[in-house]
């Protein structure tokens, strides 16, 4: 059994690898911010720390939970990009990783703009699975507007 | 030679299938296998074609107008409960009252019957395998009643032991509500000694037959349940229309549930009188092509025969059990015996949803989720499971298919 193009482009090295080890994978003892993501639909849940300094700059960023490969590798390749940047870049990460992930699975990629994350756009050919990409983000977004629980259906 | 397999010998499953246009689908270029029918069924192409003749022929309103179309739509709806009543074995064509599918008929009785005779402190006894469909309307009507939910426990190796809901049935029980057939575990609930201890206290039990009635050969009288609700679409008819069979002295005795046309006998500002069984549960214009297309759903089944029909699916559940054992990783939830049409599994590393899309691009369709039924898999300590649900026209192949595609789905997250 060959698999067809479209999950391959879903299920890439990256994401696997990062499914099997996600990075920053565990609780925050000192946060800043803190949110909890939940998807009534598949049951999928997690729980983002950040760790913020004076400057506005974020330290630390750290997951746990459960959830699918495109959910927990989501999580964890955006604690990477999240970690040295401020809130206001988070927030434009946010919106450009948003924007793309909902976009047209025709839409051309800006892969300079959105560096490691792209890989993650294989989910715009599952319709169904767009969700589990974005979980973290808007448990981010929720974190970082002062936390609270948000759901995505 | 058992009877059994002379049964299923004889079942020509590929003549069934040629009866159900949407089979020959091909999703992403590879033939379908659908395996998600305990969520919904197909439907054959002769309740299609009853629907259409029906609107193209007969359509009107029912129990309204005294023309030609009014009278032979009200004549095929009419038709469409006796043919009900016989297929579930009630006495009464007062007691099938149709409803939008289980949900309403179990929302109807939780409003209506739990609204006006459930008092403080009464109980409602329900498992923990219970639909969420089987467990909010009872909520609602404990907050309004006061009321408690008493909850059966499934073993921890999640058997069900019909003891454990003999034991649950107190001198304050008023209503066990209980499914016939889980939708996730498969489990077959021996309800006949729960239906007998439950009237011994005087209380009334209700079938949550959604699982059951494509299944599970039913006859209410027999079983001597008080309510009994399934929905159309499990059972091969189309979907938006659904029934409740309910006791005509208890139905009698429960007030209407919603108010509208058709319900009534005689309406002032002052004071309204009711229409008799089975009107007065049945306000508005009724899914009147429905009911036409599920009674022939009906009588579809039984030219295939439902004893045929339940043989047949038992050996591809075993046959299904049998290769997932043989997975490694994968945890089968609930007992391998005693269960209809219905395989629900998890595995160890891999996401439910993801192996849902993996199979889904082989064309074959799974369920992912928590199937409605969050306590349950709170229960076993899990967010979600896959299941695989099979109904009439499912085949040996299509099972195969499902466990070679799984396979290579593990192999993928957990080389």
């Amino acid at each position: 059994m060959e698999l067809s193009d479209e999950l391959r482009q879903l299920y890439q090295e990256v994401i696997l690898d990062h499914h099997r080890a996600p990075r920053n994978y565990g609780n925050l003892e000192s946060y800043t911010h803190q949110a909890e993501g939940y998807n009534p639909l598949c049951g999928d849940q997690i729980e983002l720390f950040l760790r913020v300094n004076d400057a506005g700059i974020i330290e630390d960023a750290r997951f746990t939970g459960q959830g699918c490969a495109i959910s927990r590798a989501s999580a964890s390749l955006m604690t990477e990009a999240l970690k040295g940047k401020s809130i206001e870049e988070a927030h434009t990460i946010f919106e450009r990783f948003h924007h793309a992930v909902t976009s047209d699975p025709t839409a051309p990629i800006d892969a300079d703009m959105l560096g490691k994350l792209v890989v993650l756009l294989g989910v715009r050919e599952f319709p169904t699975r767009v969700k589990c990409a974005t979980l973290p983000w808007h448990t981010l977004e929720q974190a970082l507007a002062g936390g609270g629980t948000t759901t995505t259906e | 030679m058992s009877l059994h397999s002379l049964q299923t010998l004889a079942y020509d499953v590929e003549r069934i299938r040629q009866d159900f246009p949407i089979l020959a689908m091909r999703p992403y270029g590879k033939p379908l296998a659908y395996l998600d029918n305990a969520a919904t069924t197909q439907k054959p192409r002769c309740v299609l074609d009853a629907m259409t003749h029906y609107y193209t022929h007969l359509h009107s309103n029912v129990h309204r107008g005294v023309h030609f179309l009014s009278e032979h739509a009200t004549a095929a709806y009419e038709h469409a409960r006796d043919v009900v009543a016989s297929f579930i074995g009630a006495r009464r064509r007062e007691e099938i009252i149709f409803t939008r599918g289980t949900t309403e008929s179990i929302n109807l009785v939780a409003a209506s019957w739990g609204g006006a005779f459930l008092r403080p402190e009464d109980e409602i006894l329900l498992t923990v395998f219970e639909h969420h469909s089987n467990i909010v309307p009872w909520q609602l009507v404990a907050q309004r009643t006061g009321a408690r939910l008493q909850v059966v426990p499934l073993e921890p190796d999640g058997s069900f032991f019909v003891e454990r809901a003999l034991e649950a049935i107190t001198e304050r029980t008023r209503i066990v509500a209980i499914a016939h057939v889980s939708n996730v575990l498969g489990i077959v609930v021996p309800v006949a000694p729960i239906i007998e201890h439950a009237h011994r206290v005087g209380a009334v039990v209700l079938l949550d037959g959604a699982q059951s009635i494509a299944h599970v050969n039913v006859d209410v009288t027999e079983l001597d349940c008080d309510f009994y609700a399934f929905s159309s679409h499990k059972v091969y008819g189309p979907t938006g229309i659904g029934v409740l069979y309910g006791k005509a002295e208890l139905l009698e005795r429960m007030p209407p549930y919603h108010g509208g046309g058709d319900m009534i006998r005689r309406v002032t500002f002052e004071r309204t009188t009711y229409n008799d069984l089975p009107y007065k549960f049945e306000a508005g214009t009724p899914p009147i092509a429905e009911a036409v297309g599920l009674a022939r759903a009906l009588e579809y089944v039984d030219s295939i025969g439902r004893d045929a029909i339940a043989a047949w699916e038992e050996r591809l559940i075993a046959a299904c059990i049998e290769q997932l054992e043989q997975i490694d990783g994968v945890q089968i939830l609930g007992p391998k015996r005693g269960r209809a049409a219905v395989v629900s599994f998890s595995v160890e590393g891999v996401h439910p949803h993801d192996i849902a899309t993996f199979l889904d691009r082989e064309g074959i369709a799974i369920r992912a989720g928590h199937h409605c039924a969050q306590p349950l898999m709170d229960f076993f300590g899990i967010p979600a499971s896959s299941r695989i649900s099979v109904a009439m026209y499912s085949t040996e192949e299509e099972i195969e298919r499902a466990s070679t595609a799984l396979r290579k789905c593990i192999t993928l997250f957990r080389p």
